[in-house]
């Protein structure tokens, strides 16, 4: 094993994974937002809204991220639309991660019970009012959890952003792995960076979740 | 002549190709006790939710105090109507639906606090004075998970009680709990027939409308079949219908 | 805006062939991804601690790490170790080993939910403990299983479009020959997309209908 090439590699793949880092807080960021405004709409009272919304998240998960990413930015400056790879990835992972989150959230939201609303409603609180104090602290710990499963999902389909030249973890692992002949080595680094980012934002998530959980003597 | 507490006219209300209320007209005074009776589907439950709105009436309209409940709003403006008028009217539900997230006191103060306009300290002694009164001033700290059902449906009408509400509403409250909470939860509302809150209550115990309630009202099929004093409708019901379904219930 | 279909219907002929090697691939890595993932969630379940034990460090890093960075491994990794195999073997079998791991998660759930008497009911036939297994629990095992492992062949298929970049025939790498010649890559993509929104939603369909099917089965 070349103990030099390990080095030089460990080092080299540290700055792709910042690249890493930033385009997955950029994509998530934007992802938690527009999941957010996907499930305020889902609940609209128009359903031209709501079938919208719906027809939007359904294509979102029925067509490939990377023909989304290509549709983005290869076809983007044809109807005028000219972003940058790292725009362009920001652009397509926030928003196709979150049509996944909104049917997490939306999950989260169905799972408390209707009584809880006819309760609230019945004591004479408002729709929002009602979302506000009674639904979501009931499930604000079950929607974290679903946005850290899919925070995870981003992280890993960040490395399509390769495809576009964007010098990621993955376009540099597999750009060493070519010119070194030691794929194994330069993989193990690579998967290592990932999955310490994995673990970062792992933890940061069930911090958040401990945070919003009901008390123990509020559970069944 | 006294404005009635309640009143439905020609009440409908249809669920796809089911109509459940076939219009149904209905007047409760101020301090009056109603029980409505009949077999399950006869639209009683469907009745007590088109009060509060709970569920939206297809026709017909719904009187409290003199304000139309179902006003012909828009949006906004009928949602802000809606909800304040609920707070004069409030209903215990059958599977108690307390905020399990929130203590027993959290609650009960949470509606006059947020909406009445109550301090804490208001609100604390409101809520304190009714736990004393159903019996659980002990529980105040606790979750509604560490509740028994008798105890949960207790604070349910606390809670319920903590908004002064003009009405009660209550459907089929003692049919989610075992056999041997149920006097408990009887007590409580016996308590509060004798203070002569206005209450309409659905249920399927005979026994107990027949001795809290002062009006009886017998529905099936979404109609009004019979109305009168218990004693009266008990024992002398002049509908067949009436008749088979009091024979099934009072047979036992 | 500057956009013109027209240009597609000529290349008709070379998406259908793609469409045809993503249907291919999704087949094979599919049923790989299953007879691979039952046997990793029997290991799992019934072999011995330090077998378990090891096959933990590979699912670790195949749920920890991108397919694609995955599917680079495989494609230079085997080949350094002097394998010479197809890039199509290779892709296939990438996605399919990653989509095996996902499987046998929930299809290890779903063998342990099979109720003690079931086995014990096997047993007392005077099944053994392998005729048991084969015949009472794994059958319904795999019938729980299904919804869960349909979702995952959808996603699957999805993925598979990634074989492309180490240069497997399949649609997106087709639509990339027609762009390279017509130089209009959104009228191609939004087909590509178009195409795979459909068969994703004729796939759906089949999981939901076998799903149905199997539903008095569970």
């Amino acid at each position: 094993m070349d103990l030099d090439l390990i080095m030089r590699t460990t080092q080299f793949l540290g700055e792709a994974a910042l690249m890493t880092l930033a385009l997955t807080a950029g994509s998530l960021v934007l992802g938690i937002l527009a999941a957010g405004a996907i499930v305020v709409a889902r609940l609209s009272r128009w359903t031209a809204v709501r079938a919208l919304v719906a027809a939007y998240v359904s294509v979102m998960r029925g067509t490939p991220l990377l023909v989304q990413l290509f549709v983005l930015y290869f076809g983007g400056p044809q109807i005028g639309l000219t972003l940058s790879p790292f725009a362009a990835g920001v652009v397509t992972f926030g928003l196709n991660i979150a049509a996944y989150m909104s049917e997490g959230l939306r999950g989260a939201i169905l799972s408390v019970d209707k009584g809880q609303t006819e309760a609230a409603r019945t004591l004479g609180f408002g729709r929002l009012a009602t979302m506000f104090h009674f639904i979501l602290p009931q499930c604000a710990a079950l929607m974290i959890r679903s946005l850290g499963v899919n925070a995870v999902i981003l992280i890993k389909g960040t490395a399509l952003i390769s495809t576009i030249g964007v010098v990621d973890l993955t376009y540099s692992a597999q750009r060493i792995m070519t010119s070194s002949s030691q794929p194994f080595e330069v993989f193990g680094i690579a998967a290592a960076y990932y999955m310490l980012i994995v673990f970062g934002l792992t933890r940061i998530m069930r911090l958040a979740e401990r945070r919003f959980a009901l008390p123990d003597e509020a559970r069944a | 002549m006294m404005t009635p507490m309640v009143e439905l006219k020609g009440l409908r209300k249809v669920f796809g190709r089911l109509e459940v209320l076939r219009g149904i007209d209905m007047s409760v005074d101020k301090g009056q006790i109603l029980s409505l009776i009949g077999p399950s589907g006869s639209g009683k439950s469907t009745l007590l939710r088109s009060v509060n709105l709970l569920e939206t009436p297809t026709g017909g309209e719904v009187w409290l105090d003199g304000t139309r409940v179902n006003a012909d709003l828009k949006g906004l403006a009928y949602e802000r109507h809606v909800n304040g008028l609920r707070r004069e009217m409030q209903m215990v539900f059958q599977q108690f639906n307390l905020f399990p997230h929130l203590t027993v006191m959290q609650n009960l103060t949470i509606g006059p606090m947020k909406l009445l306009g109550l301090s804490k300290a208001e609100a604390e002694a409101r809520g304190e004075e009714l736990l004393c009164k159903v019996g659980l001033a002990e529980k105040a700290l606790a979750y509604p998970a560490r509740l028994s059902g008798g105890q949960k449906q207790r604070v349910a009408i606390a809670r319920a009680l903590a908004m002064r509400p003009k009405v009660m509403l209550f459907d089929e409250v003692t049919s989610a709990l075992d056999p041997e909470l149920v006097d408990e939860v009887n007590a409580v509302m016996k308590d509060l027939a004798a203070e002569h809150i206005t209450m309409l209550i659905v249920t399927h115990e005979m026994r107990f409308a027949a001795e809290v309630t002062d009006w009886a009202v017998f529905m099936d099929e979404g109609m009004v079949v019979e109305e009168g004093p218990p004693d009266r409708l008990f024992s002398d019901p002049e509908h067949p219908r009436t008749r088979s379904f009091l024979r099934k219930h009072l047979g036992a | 805006m500057n956009l013109d279909f027209s240009v597609v219907p000529p290349f008709a002929g070379a998406l259908a062939i793609g469409a045809l090697w993503t249907i291919l691939i999704t087949a094979l890595a599919g049923a790989i991804s299953l007879i691979v993932g039952i046997g990793l969630a029997l290991a799992r379940i019934y072999a011995p601690g330090w077998i378990r034990a090891l096959l933990a460090v590979p699912v670790f890093i195949i749920l920890g790490t991108p397919l694609l960075l995955q599917l680079f491994l495989v494609y230079y990794g085997l080949s350094q170790l002097g394998l010479r195999l197809p890039a199509f073997f290779t892709g296939v079998v990438g996605l399919g080993l990653h989509y095996a791991v996902y499987n046998a998660d929930i299809l290890r759930a779903a063998i342990l939910s099979v109720e003690q008497g079931q086995y014990e009911a096997g047993r007392a036939l005077g099944f053994g403990r392998g005729a048991t297994l084969r015949h009472f629990v794994l059958p319904q095992a795999l019938y729980r299983a299904l919804p869960q492992i349909g979702n995952n062949i959808l996603v699957l298929l999805k993925d598979s479009v990634l074989v492309s970049a180490i240069g497997i025939m399949e649609l997106v790498l087709s639509a990339q020959l027609a762009i390279s010649r017509t130089f209009r890559p959104f009228e191609f993509y939004i087909s590509v997309a178009a195409i795979f929104y459909l068969i994703n939603l004729a796939l759906e369909w089949a999981l939901a209908r076998i799903t149905r099917r199997t539903e008095a089965m569970r």
